[in-house]
């Protein structure tokens, strides 16, 4: 993108005046590099959200944006209910809540090392990765729904984690006011195999050290330090958050003039939030969101196990859990009145800073764990929340290192075997049934993660804490 | 004209085209080229033949439902499919899909699509060819 086509507010804040059917401002966070990095279609894109109906304050990019459908991914708008306030299905994606968790270990760099290879062959063997692997749990239609309202808590009853794990994941494990009633029976049949998978494509489950502290006061509140072992796994709803979101995708983009809202672009397929589409979508899209906390809930059981088989003496509490595709309804305040917003955020993480009332309490102080996935060989970042965050972005930040080239591009520049064997030779182990996603995940096929963080600590939206790199990396 | 199939780029996702002398010979390779997300279509058998039926406002729309209703086929009975057989007539898709389960030791399948997005969707009449593509979100 030609930083000439920007009004340049800052080192890393750059803005599109309203223009046209514009109802607010594009602002898009990045350093002159990443902007001149980042494909036109993001801030067209950006541009787009900022025509939707009763958006507050601006639409946001972060500095990992790039071009997604409808929103860029990386994108975050928040809307007014009560001012005619849309919520979008485009805008919270197919994978509903995907996002990424991380927990501690106890264990060393020496300990994992000692047994690298096991770790690493009994994690791809326990963790349903890739296409067509299921899971080995079943749920009744009963249990199914119970799964839908309960998310995580409902897999901490089942006896799949603690109690504990429930103050470390956001929403205390559930979101409210899910209502499995309108999730389709196509939904739950996609689900049917996939509780406790992992996926593919960029989904991915690691062992990662933590080989930088960059914030040490921060980082002992979290429990991190230098050398420090975690597993990082990242993955969202599974089929039923897709089937949930191809199916109001379609019913929002059909329904649209019928609500008097003209589409730029049919992939913002949106609802007024006060519609009965928008409550039907809103109660759906709740359910996928407990559907991806569950299921991260049982993969952490799942690595729990293989660590007590492989590395007994480890203990595995949870640091913390995002979301990053998501809609929820948060308190800001705009323009000094406080405002409940249903905020869209689309590969982007939310990063309450310090002091918020929904963060657990023994966290409160430091701000929210921000967890940033990079790619397989260049590692992944812990961030904080900041207070500067809340007027900058609705405490937003980015969620992770952005594509830098396509995936037919990257199939074109590695091999799959080669990615693996550069891996090994550099102290990583990588497992994954497909070659070919390898190669397309290559870590070359991403930008540098370390600019796109630098970019969020300089623009206010998180400041770094700790920088990860993997030591074992299953692939979906 | 021999109908084929193509990838086109997008920057976090795949984009898939069909082309073909005909709308039915277009939607059919588009899912071909969804198939070709996961493996190559040419490595996959015809051992079972899956009924597809959807419709749609307009072709656009109908193109999407389509691909979605491959991909739930494709998740929900573990499933790929290397054939297509569609007729359209009026907003109305009728398709069977021949294919066989998933091996992942021979399909070694690169990556599960999500869903058939709208971005950059398009089903429009080229000289002599149909052409229908969008983007599909894996």
């Amino acid at each position: 993108m030609d930083p000439a086509r920007l009004v340049r507010r800052s080192d890393t804040a750059w803005e599109i005046a309203p223009r046209g059917a514009m109802r607010v401002p594009a602002v898009i966070y990045a350093s002159e590099a990443l902007i001149r990095a980042m494909d036109d279609k993001v801030a067209e894109q950006a541009v787009n959200v900022a025509a939707l109906p009763g958006i507050v304050g601006a639409s946001y990019a972060m500095p990992d944006a790039h071009w997604g459908y409808g929103f860029p991914i990386g994108g975050v708008a928040a809307f007014d209910a009560a001012r005619g306030g849309v919520v979008s299905a485009g805008g919270v994606g197919f994978d509903i809540s995907c996002g990424v968790r991380c927990l501690h270990t106890g264990v060393t760099r020496g300990e994992v090392v000692a047994v690298q290879r096991r770790l690493a062959d009994a994690l791809f063997e326990r963790i349903p990765a890739g296409m067509g692997r299921t899971g080995e749990i079943r749920l009744s239609a009963h249990d199914m729904d119970a799964m839908l309202a309960g998310g995580a808590r409902w897999a901490v009853a089942r006896g799949w984690g603690g109690a504990a794990d429930l103050e470390r994941i956001e929403e205390r494990g559930a979101i409210a006011h899910a209502q499995p009633h309108r999730v389709s029976e196509q939904a739950r049949r996609r689900q049917r195999d996939e509780m406790g998978t992992l996926g593919s494509g960029n989904h991915y489950l690691e062992v990662q050290e933590v080989v930088e502290v960059h914030d040490p006061g921060i980082a002992d509140a979290y429990g991190l330090a230098q050398g420090a072992i975690v597993v990082m796994i990242h993955c969202g709803s599974r089929g039923l958050g897709h089937q949930i979101g191809t199916e109001f995708l379609r019913r929002m983009a059909i329904a649209a003039p019928s609500f008097g809202i003209h589409l730029p672009d049919r992939e913002l397929a949106c609802a007024p939030i006060a519609s009965e589409l928008g409550a039907d979508y809103l109660g759906a899209m709740r359910a996928a969101i407990n559907c991806a906390l569950a299921n991260r809930q049982i993969l952490t059981h799942l690595v729990r196990e293989v660590f007590a088989d492989v590395l007994p003496q480890a203990r595995l509490p949870l640091l913390y859990d995002v979301s990053h595709n998501t809609c929820k309804v948060e308190r800001h305040v705009v323009d000094g009145r406080v405002r409940d917003l249903h905020v869209h955020r689309k590969g982007a993480t939310r990063a309450f800073g310090p002091g918020h009332p929904d963060l657990p309490a023994d966290l409160r102080a430091a701000g929210q764990p921000v967890l940033i996935g990079g790619s397989m060989g260049t590692g992944s970042y812990v961030l904080a929340g900041t207070l500067s965050s809340e007027a900058q972005a609705f405490s937003s930040a980015c969620h992770g290192a952005g594509r830098a080239m396509s995936r037919q591009q990257a199939l074109k520049r590695w091999s799959g075997r080669r990615v693996v064997d550069d891996l090994a030779a550099r102290g990583i182990l990588v497992r994954s049934p497909s070659q070919r996603g390898v190669a397309e995940e290559a870590p070359g096929a991403y930008k540098d993660v370390e600019a796109v963080v630098d970019a969020a600590e300089a623009a206010g939206l998180a400041r770094k804490v700790a920088r990860t790199a993997p030591l074992v990396c299953i692939k979906g | 004209m021999q109908p084929r199939w193509e990838h086109f780029h997008h920057e976090a996702d795949v984009g898939v085209r069909g082309i073909g002398a005909t709308k039915d010979d277009a939607f059919a390779q588009a899912a071909l080229a969804l198939t070709a997300v996961v493996t190559e279509p040419g490595g996959v058998l015809a051992r079972e033949a899956v009924d597809v039926r959807c419709e749609a406002p307009d072709d656009e729309l109908l193109l999407a439902e389509w691909l979605n209703a491959v991909i739930y086929e494709m998740s929900t009975r573990g499933m790929v499919f290397g054939r297509f057989d569609v007729a359209i007539d009026d907003g109305r898709l009728r398709a069977r899909a021949f294919g066989e389960p998933l091996d992942a030791g021979r399909h070694r399948p690169a990556v599960e699509p999500k869903g058939a997005t709208y971005t950059a969707l398009r089903v429009v009449r080229d000289g002599d060819a149909w052409i229908a593509q969008t983007v599909v979100d894996v």
